[in-house]
């Protein structure tokens, strides 16, 4: 994996996150996804889901419990997708 | 924000959602009729929203056997089955339910909850996957997290999506745990079992099938989905639960995989927790009785879910893709979920309200059970309100 790849899995995910979210703030790396976004349980489980099908990856759901921003979601999508 | 603060913002959260509708949660039932009529407030209402599908609350005969085991047991165990020991009741139930799923082991445990939590946490573990469906019930969530295996979600009954999920996997897949449902709680469709078990097969996978909503619905004798799909011996692990069909409260693991029993040694919902009381193993194994004798029940059952599922579909509901006991009205907004079940109260009618997250896809629903006891003119009489009651909340 390289930066570039690093860099397309944010562009997709602040992508993704600007369509699933209503709220106006602007996303950026250190976006909160819950206390920002308002990103509940549920839609962010989807989101993995569709995560894992557009890079191809198994990402557990129990990862998700060290990721509050959309930067901590990128390094585990990259982390996953780099060791696979 | 401290701890306490932030389970006040929770609070108002969910009062924001409904401020009229806080008291549509865990509604104080003030006196139990039947198994299907009771008092909430100073209504007498129809219950539709409970999971006592054959309508055995009030069996003479589980009544007998109870009120027998507290004079002869005594009310509580006091302890768990491990440092306390095993009664004859807990061992003759669970000879019972591997007799009824003609498996060589079955385990009890004292709730439904606890029969996922303890058997999934003690069938995998850190390094292994689970591999569940996303509309799977919180018990198998939470004995999912419990394990501390990788969870890993397929979309709801698509077996191609699970399949998709399984390919991912790799050699990962020797380690895998499929898990699904006979009936889902909140839609009541089924699972396509039929695929899970071709594709459990061709990866090599173990499938664990919660019957909890199943049992004694579906198949000649109530098996559940594996007896309704002639696919009992495909399916590795069955759970289930004593709080729907059979009217207490329990839940219970069989297998034909010798290693079951050593669950009793490593699960710890099974080990740290007071084993069923008397009463409830008594009551227990009258209703199996005459769950599996019931046949004259579910088809009584059937004829109540065909006619409310065939009243509300026609009128314009939009309801699970399932005809079945439980049938669940799917409405855009919280807003309209609420009013379509005060209105429902307000005719005498009790059902469950479920709200987003719990509801699928942001939907909100209004959920009915129907049971076997349900007379046709109870049936009748919650269609003809649901109809009535269309166009004011659409």
């Amino acid at each position: 994996m390289t930066e570039s790849n690093y860099d397309e899995i944010m562009q997709v995910l602040c992508d993704r996150l600007s369509s699933l979210t209503n709220s106006n703030v602007q996303i950026t790396p250190e976006t909160n996804l819950i206390s920002q976004l308002s990103i509940d349980s549920i839609k962010l489980l989807n989101l993995i889901m569709e995560i894992e099908d557009t890079f191809d990856v198994s990402i557990p759901i129990n990862a998700l419990t060290d990721v509050q921003t959309v930067r901590e979601l990128v390094d585990l999508v990259y982390k996953i997708k780099s060791a696979s | 924000m401290n701890l306490l603060e932030k389970i006040d913002a929770a609070a108002a959260a969910r009062i924001a959602l409904l401020p009229n509708g806080v008291g549509a949660f865990g509604i104080p039932i003030e006196e139990v009729y039947s198994a299907t009529e009771a008092r909430i407030g100073d209504r007498r209402v129809l219950l539709l929203g409970t999971n006592n599908y054959l309508g055995l609350t009030f069996a003479p005969e589980c009544i007998q056997a109870a009120h027998e085991a507290i004079d002869k047991e005594g009310t509580g165990t006091t302890g768990s089955r491990m440092a306390n020991g095993s009664y004859f009741g807990h061992r003759a139930l669970e000879r019972e339910f591997a007799d009824f799923y003609q498996c060589s082991s079955s385990i009890v445990f004292t709730t439904g909850y606890q029969a996922n939590l303890g058997t999934i946490s003690g069938l995998v573990g850190p390094g292994d996957t689970v591999l569940i469906d996303g509309d799977s019930h919180a018990s198998i969530y939470d004995g999912c997290i419990l394990s501390g295996a990788d969870i890993i979600r397929f979309k709801h009954n698509d077996a191609a999506d699970m399949e998709k999920r399984l390919r991912r996997l790799g050699n990962r897949v020797e380690t895998t745990l499929i898990i699904a449902e006979g009936i889902y709680s909140m839609l009541g469709d089924q699972a396509p079992l039929a695929e899970i078990v071709r594709l459990k097969n061709q990866y090599g996978c173990i499938l664990l099938l919660d019957e909890a909503h199943s049992l004694g619905v579906l198949g000649e004798t109530g098996q559940g989905l594996v007896e309704k799909t002639g696919l009992l011996k495909e399916v590795d692990f069955i759970t289930g639960t004593f709080s729907k069909s059979l009217c207490s409260i329990g839940g219970f693991c069989v297998s034909n995989h010798p290693q079951l029993e050593q669950l009793r040694y490593i699960s710890h919902p099974y080990i740290f927790t007071a084993s069923p009381s008397p009463a409830t193993i008594a009551s227990t194994r009258a209703a199996l009785e005459l769950l599996r004798n019931g046949s004259h029940l579910r088809k009584q059952l059937w004829n109540n879910c065909t006619q409310l599922y065939s009243t509300l579909k026609e009128v314009g509901y939009e309801l699970g893709p399932d005809p079945g006991p439980v049938i669940a009205a799917v409405v855009d907004t919280p807003q309209q979920a609420l009013l379509l079940w005060q209105r429902l109260l307000e005719h005498n009618i009790y059902v469950n309200l479920i709200l987003p997250p719990a509801a699928p896809e942001g939907k909100s629903l209004v959920r009915c059970s129907v049971n076997a006891a349900h007379t046709r003119d109870q049936i009748q009489y919650v269609g003809d309100t649901f109809t009535k009651l269309f166009k004011e909340i659409n």
